[in-house]
């Protein structure tokens, strides 16, 4: 490939011509430069937050300091990085040239929930230094709402912003899926990861606006004491747990959904098979999206509920492993007897499977009404969403990173380097948070700051296991450098890939597309 | 409807759309979905209301009684001729008829700012009286009983000193009010009902306001002849929000004014 070849990256020149751009491409690139700088910040409150832990009582902080680490990472974790993060980033950029289309449908919007991202991040990252908040990321009432300082409003309002963000890049995909798709690429040949994240930005539109009035609600419960949330005042404090949860619990799928997508594309390229069961696949995307809306009472099993809610609930919730299996045993198919390579985005996909398997298996026991009570608020909870979120979509992440490096950049990502973090990544995510299974089952409650000197060895393990996968995500940081300095041409297709993004030039050119393409198969015919 | 909007000598579209139809149909979907977004927001508010008004019948009856039907219905009868004027206003902008255009929207525009007069007459009555959400309806001091006394039982307490007409004369109270508030003031946990009121209501009212500030946007669209019989996709996308706007005061109307 030639160096003076037109594409989209010197199109324009300047910082200006970024920050005004239209283009999704570059819209996508700017994603990912905010959230990785999210993730870093979000990464290291994690990591003083395990080595608090180190040993029981004081280790570094005070309690007072260990509760607003441990809230801002998990609040800059769960709205600033995984709920944004493959749709944001990946989604921006393949989704379009996916389906044949040369930006999304609404590209000025587009623009617009990017920077909705950056007012909502700065405007909650300002009260680490003017107030500090130690609610937990989920803001549960009474606390929030009466004990705790006024910090609580700037940062709630930065999520509900970050939130109104979610809700644009929703629409703006779903229409441009609807909208935009090159003649002959019916519904039923868009590629999985397309689905996916289609089934996605119907759950960002669903049930991000019931999160906004829940915090509009905080926010009002804080400057005006309606009360609704104040048993003092009549109201009810568990009110504010369902209206969060009918959002949070579906957010859940909004952070694994595109990851999904994602292996659906590492599996069928790096087994060089046609996929198994596409319909089953996509189906499952938009079924796991639908239960997804009518299980949020599991969170709430010891809140007083019914008995016969939660034995609703309980059923209920057991029936979004229906479709997770689906999708599971259809890569597993796929995988079979093909001829796989694996190289390191295939290594991230696996370690998905794995990861997510046990997290989802896990979830199991805790949708178990009765489990429920002995595990509720452990540890155990914590390993839990942990190994769905974090060994899931971040994995995930990863996964498509390596993947999508060349045709973002024009230059490959090393495999050595991409096989290094990866090693560094899956090993010490189970050294990190297996052991916090048995702690969680020994009785160690989540959200402390202190625990009984029976739980240090496995402690330890556990912020060990964290140094691990911090150095795992240096060295795949260090693969990003290395191949932007030193990184071979990658050519149009160096993994083979069979959708559209492969059929153009890397770099893409401004409108992706020299000749508006005509698709006459599905997306993944390997013969 | 759609085909009069085809690309007329003017218009263009963007690159990455096929044709003007094309683009137009595509806007008017993101439309749609962001109303959904707006039901669905509501939602959760009307969700909670019917909760707390199926555990506190009461407090909702007592507190309904409070609000003026006569200014509630005055309100649903000028933003429905409003949702009428935005209608029109849309028509005459798809047929040309520029002049028109500018008064209908107008009109739209000033029954928006009448809805907020009336609005600010209600809210400024309530902080007279006393009807004000959660921890503000209560007086700071506590009675001797140690109970918290509410501003509206302060209120009643100085009223029940003087005469009727006193009461007329000094502290605004007709006699129905003095019984509504009364009523109210033996109701236990009352103000959630004003929480309640002052949420939907207020945030309503953003709605309004941003309503009226995006019809001004597009009106000076028309007046610019920046839209037309060929392109009329804000005018339209406007008009669809501010008849969500209008919907959602006829569910808040006889939820909060007529359950009593
Ligand atoms: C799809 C990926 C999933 C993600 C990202 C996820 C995430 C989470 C998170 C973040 C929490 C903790 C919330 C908090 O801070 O209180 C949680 C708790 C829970 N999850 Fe999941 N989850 C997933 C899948 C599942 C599945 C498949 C099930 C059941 C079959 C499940 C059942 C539960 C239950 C019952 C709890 C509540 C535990 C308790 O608080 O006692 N989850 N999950
Ligand atoms: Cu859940």
């Amino acid at each position: 490939m030639a160096h003076d070849q037109h594409n989209y990256l010197n199109h324009q020149k300047g910082i200006w011509s970024w920050l005004t751009t239209l283009d999704h491409k570059r819209i996508g690139i700017m994603y990912f430069i905010a959230i990785m700088s999210f993730f870093f910040l979000g990464g290291v409150f994690a990591l003083l937050v395990r080595a608090e832990l180190f040993t029981p009582g004081k280790t570094l902080f005070s309690a007072d300091v260990y509760n607003r680490m441990m809230t801002y990472h998990g609040a800059i974790m769960v709205f600033m990085v995984i709920v944004p993060g493959i749709p944001a980033i990946f989604g921006n950029f393949v989704l379009p040239i996916m389906i044949g289309a040369k930006d999304v449908a609404f590209p000025r919007l587009n623009l617009m929930s990017w920077y909705m991202l950056m007012i909502g991040a700065a405007i909650t990252g300002s009260t680490l230094f003017m107030q500090n908040v130690d609610t937990g990321w989920t803001f549960y009432t009474p606390y929030s709402s009466i004990k705790t300082g006024m910090g609580v409003i700037p940062m709630v309002l930065g999520v509900f912003i970050i939130g109104f963000s979610s809700i644009l890049t929703g629409l703006n995909f779903i229409v441009t899926t609807h909208k935009l798709r090159a003649p002959g690429m019916t519904m039923t040949r868009i590629p999985l990861m397309v689905w996916a994240l289609y089934s996605t930005a119907i759950l960002q539109v669903l049930a991000t606006p019931v999160l906004a009035i829940t915090l509009l609600l905080l926010i009002a419960e804080k400057t005006l004491g309606v009360g609704i949330f104040d048993p003092q005042l009549g109201g009810d404090p568990v009110l504010f747990q369902h209206f969060f949860w009918f959002y949070s619990h579906p957010a859940v799928y909004i952070m694994i959904l595109p990851a999904m997508g994602v292996v659906s594309e590492l599996v069928a390229t790096f087994s060089r098979k046609t996929i198994f069961g596409y319909t089953a696949i996509a189906y499952s995307s938009l079924a796991i999206a639908g239960v997804s809306f009518l299980v949020w009472g599991h969170h709430m099993f010891v809140s007083g509920q019914s008995e016969f809610a939660g034995v609703l609930f309980s059923f209920i919730t057991m029936l979004v492993g229906v479709p997770t299996a689906i999708k599971l045993f259809n890569w597993i198919a796929t995988m079979y007897k093909g001829s796989i390579r694996l190289d390191s985005p295939m290594l991230f996909a696996i370690g998905f499977m794995f990861l997510f398997t046990i997290g989802g298996l896990t979830g199991v026991y805790l949708a178990s009404t009765g489990i429920d009570i002995h595990f509720h608020d452990t540890y155990f909870v914590v390993a839990h969403f942990h190994y769905v979120m974090v060994g899931g979509t971040l994995m995930a992440l990863m996964g498509a990173l390596i993947y999508w490096f060349p045709k973002v950049t024009g230059k490959l990502y090393n495999d050595t380097i991409g096989r290094i973090s990866w090693v560094f990544i899956f090993s010490g995510f189970n050294v990190t948070f297996f052991p916090q299974f048995i702690l969680g089952n020994m009785g160690m409650p989540r959200r402390y700051y202190d625990y009984l000197p029976t739980f240090t060895e496995l402690n330890q393990m556990s912020t060990f296991g964290s140094w691990l996968i911090g150095t795992g995500f240096l060295v795949g940081f260090f693969g990003v450098i290395f191949a932007l300095l030193k990184g071979k041409e990658a050519g149009m297709n160096p993994f083979g890939g069979k959708t559209l993004e492969w059929t153009i030039p890397s770099p893409p050119p401004h409108e992706n597309f020299d000749k508006t393409p005509v698709l006459t198969g599905g997306p993944y015919e390997y013969r | 409807m759609s085909t009069a909007n085809h690309a007329g000598a003017g218009f263009h579209h963007a690159h990455h759309f096929d044709s003007a139809e094309h683009q137009y149909e595509s806007s008017k979907q993101g439309i749609w979905l962001f109303l959904v977004t707006e039901i669905l927001m509501f939602g959760g508010l009307f969700v909670g209301y019917s909760i707390y008004h199926s555990l506190y019948p009461q407090i909702f009856h007592a507190g309904s009684k409070q609000l003026s039907v006569t200014l509630g219905a005055l309100n649903t009868v000028v933003l429905l001729f409003s949702s009428f004027t935005m209608a029109l206003g849309i028509n005459y902008v798809q047929r040309g008829l520029r002049n028109k255009a500018i008064i209908a929207l107008a009109v739209t525009i000033a029954c928006a700012g009448i809805f907020m007069v009336v609005k600010y007459f209600e809210y400024t009555h309530k902080f007279h009286v006393g009807t004000v959400p959660g921890k503000y309806a209560y007086e700071e001091e506590l009675s001797p009983s140690g109970e918290k006394v509410t501003r509206v039982g302060a209120l009643l307490a100085e009223a029940s000193k003087l005469s009727v007409e006193e009461r007329e004369h000094k502290l605004h109270l007709d006699e129905t009010e003095y019984e509504h508030l009364t009523l109210l003031n033996n109701t236990k946990n009352w103000p959630l009902f004003f929480g309640f009121y002052f949420v939907m209501s207020g945030i309503h009212g953003l709605h309004v306001l941003a309503g009226a500030f995006l019809i001004f946007w597009v009106l000076l669209k028309v007046i610019r002849n920046k839209v037309g019989p060929e392109y009329y996709t804000p005018v339209e996308g406007v008009g669809l929000f501010w008849h969500v706007v209008d919907l959602i005061w006829i569910y808040l109307f006889p939820l909060l004014y007529l359950v009593g």
